[in-house]
């Protein structure tokens, strides 16, 4: 297909993916925006309150950028597994493989719309955030790209999830048993510098810490990582599961008979 | 010499349970033809379906589609094709309208173009009506007759239909064909599988027939109904004779008080049949074929190879 064609092809899986989320919105938008209001209120102002600062912010402004960025993360892997998966639950996913679209114009149609629902609830609760208190983005561009970035690994990882796949148990397993243990261990809630020896470098192999931390970075100017290890460890994570990805979907694993 | 809409060449599929669903297919389709390719549940049928369509890999061989490879040109052959599959398998929380011209995007068809498809297509299979309801309140036909007008969206110039008429009511059935043999007429090649005989029969100019994963025939439609020696008529009579008459070449069975079977040579004339009935004091009130000629056709071939192949 010619680079029109393939781009015509790519808006429709795109336009399709936020038609979903649209169409559901009360099961892709509204449940995280509750969610995070009730960490806010909980951890922000209730215990918060009593924990004082942390790298020189409020509790409350220090864990903003975690809860953005768990919220972007969780949502992008949960739109993309469950999408990509009802679509070959549903068989449909079989109008796009029988097309001339070549497979990494699937991948990145789909992976664009998990980005998409990832941006939206990252804003809503960014916007629920500045009830609670008051946030200046310190770096624009860098907390820009970490959105994207964080979003575009989770992305991939649930639609690799989604491929092996057989029934809607497994799509439920990742994010339950590996997605929110590393999410919360992940620097959310505390600064990894607070933990003793073994915890704080075994924190360390956490790829969820690099993104919390790029992203808290771009919003308040602080991280317990270097900000260069955190992009490396984001686009290297990007390449190899976009190959993976890849691989997948040209054996037709799971797809294919 | 023109190029056939469809060569498949030794085509093989085993698959990872062991089972070989395809044992070396070849065959031919002309350009414009109207092609029956039968067989019974479990022949093979779907999986050498599957393969042109690109849903199934095959383990060895090729297939061409108006002489591009499905293997080494994929997107290209793909873009000739339009498969209406036996299942049902679009997204259910979609509009007809929307279904059909998402289907034209993924072929890379802009969304103008693709909407004026979509209600043509929509029109003439007489689902416009439904174009904006979601597509789980429609009927077990209308879905049939949306997914024939999905894949039209690409104007495939070979149009392949697994089994769209099964569970479908005649009315529907008939409107389906009616829109196909249109499409047929103006160009588009089609391959049918049904296990609805006489619409294959009605329908079809050539045919194959596969079983356990081999072509068992590949002819015309008439030149294979030319090879039934043998057909069966149901007699419907007023009363039976106290005795059957005995007539040579003609083999004479009661089914009930009022029903006789006569299976006799096609070579045979019924004036004999009627004349020796008559004289037996038989009054016979009606007449039919007691089967579709392609179904006794189809149900001896595949027994034959079962036979050889044993």
């Amino acid at each position: 297909m010619s680079a029109s064609t393939n781009l015509v092809a790519l808006g429709t899986i795109v336009r399709r993916e936020i038609a979903r989320i649209m169409r559901i919105w009360t099961q892709t938008l509204i449940p995280p925006a509750i969610t995070m209001t009730l960490y806010f209120v909980i951890f922000g102002k209730l215990i918060g309150s009593r924990i004082g600062e942390m790298h020189g912010f409020t509790y409350m402004q220090y864990i903003v950028p975690g809860l953005v960025m768990m919220s972007i993360i969780t949502n992008s892997y949960g739109n993309i597994s469950s999408s990509f998966f009802g679509a070959k639950f549903g068989r449909f996913v079989e109008e796009m493989l029988v097309s001339p679209m070549p497979n990494w114009v699937i991948l990145l149609g789909y992976v664009t719309g998990a980005v998409t629902r990832g941006v939206i609830v990252g804003a809503l609760v960014l916007v629920i955030a500045l009830f609670f208190t008051d946030l200046h983005v310190a770096h624009p561009v860098t907390t820009f790209l970490s959105v994207v970035l964080g979003a575009t690994v989770f992305s991939l990882a649930g639609f690799v999830n989604a491929v092996f796949a057989k029934k809607f148990d497994d799509i439920a397993l990742v994010p339950t048993f590996v997605l929110t243990p590393l999410t919360y261990l992940g620097g959310v809630f505390y600064s990894v510098d607070l933990l003793g020896e073994p915890w704080r470098s075994i924190s360390l192999v956490n790829p969820i810490l690099y993104m919390v931390n790029a992203f808290r970075f771009g919003v308040l100017g602080v991280s317990d990582v270097p900000i260069v290890t955190a992009f490396v460890v984001m686009i290297v994570f990007v390449v190899g599961l976009s190959a993976v990805a890849l691989r997948l979907l040209s054996r037709g694993v799971g797809l294919r008979s | 010499m023109t190029t056939p809409a469809l060569h498949v060449n030794d085509l093989r599929k085993t698959y990872g349970n062991g089972v070989e669903a395809l044992k070396g297919i070849s065959l031919t389709v002309q350009p414009g033809d109207f092609f029956a390719l039968l067989g019974p549940n479990g022949a093979g049928k779907s999986t050498l379906i599957g393969i042109l369509s690109s849903l199934v890999n095959a383990t060895s061989g090729d297939a061409e589609v108006f002489g591009v490879s499905i293997h080494r040109n994929r997107s290209e052959a793909m873009r000739l094709i339009g498969l209406v599959p036996q299942e049902i398998n679009f997204n259910q929380f979609e509009k007809p309208f929307d279904i059909c011209v998402n289907q034209a995007g993924f072929y890379g068809i802009g969304r103008a173009e693709a909407a004026v498809r979509a209600e043509k297509y929509l029109k003439e299979l007489r689902l416009w009506d439904k174009a904006h309801h979601q597509a789980r309140m429609l009927s077990g036909g209308m879905k049939r007759r949306l997914m024939i007008a999905r894949a039209m969206m690409n104007e495939p110039k070979l149009l392949i239909l697994d089994e769209p008429t099964a569970g479908v009511d005649i009315e529907i059935r008939r409107s389906m064909w009616q829109f196909v043999s249109g499409i047929n007429a103006a160009g588009t090649t089609v391959i049918l599988t049904t296990h609805y005989l006489e619409e294959a029969e009605q329908l079809c100019r050539n045919i194959a027939i596969i079983d356990q994963g081999r072509i068992v025939q590949n002819t015309s439609m008439k030149s294979l109904l030319a090879t039934l020696d043998v057909e069966t008529f149901v007699l419907d009579v007023a009363a039976l004779p106290p005795a059957m008459p005995n007539l040579p070449g003609v083999t004479l069975r009661t089914l009930d008080d009022h029903t006789i079977e006569a299976e006799m040579s096609r070579s045979h004339d019924l004036n004999s049949l009627f004349a020796a009935l008559s004289a037996h004091g038989v009054t016979v009130t009606s007449m039919r074929n007691k089967a579709n000629r392609l179904e006794e056709l189809f149900v001896r071939l595949v027994e034959h190879g079962r036979e050889n192949a044993a």
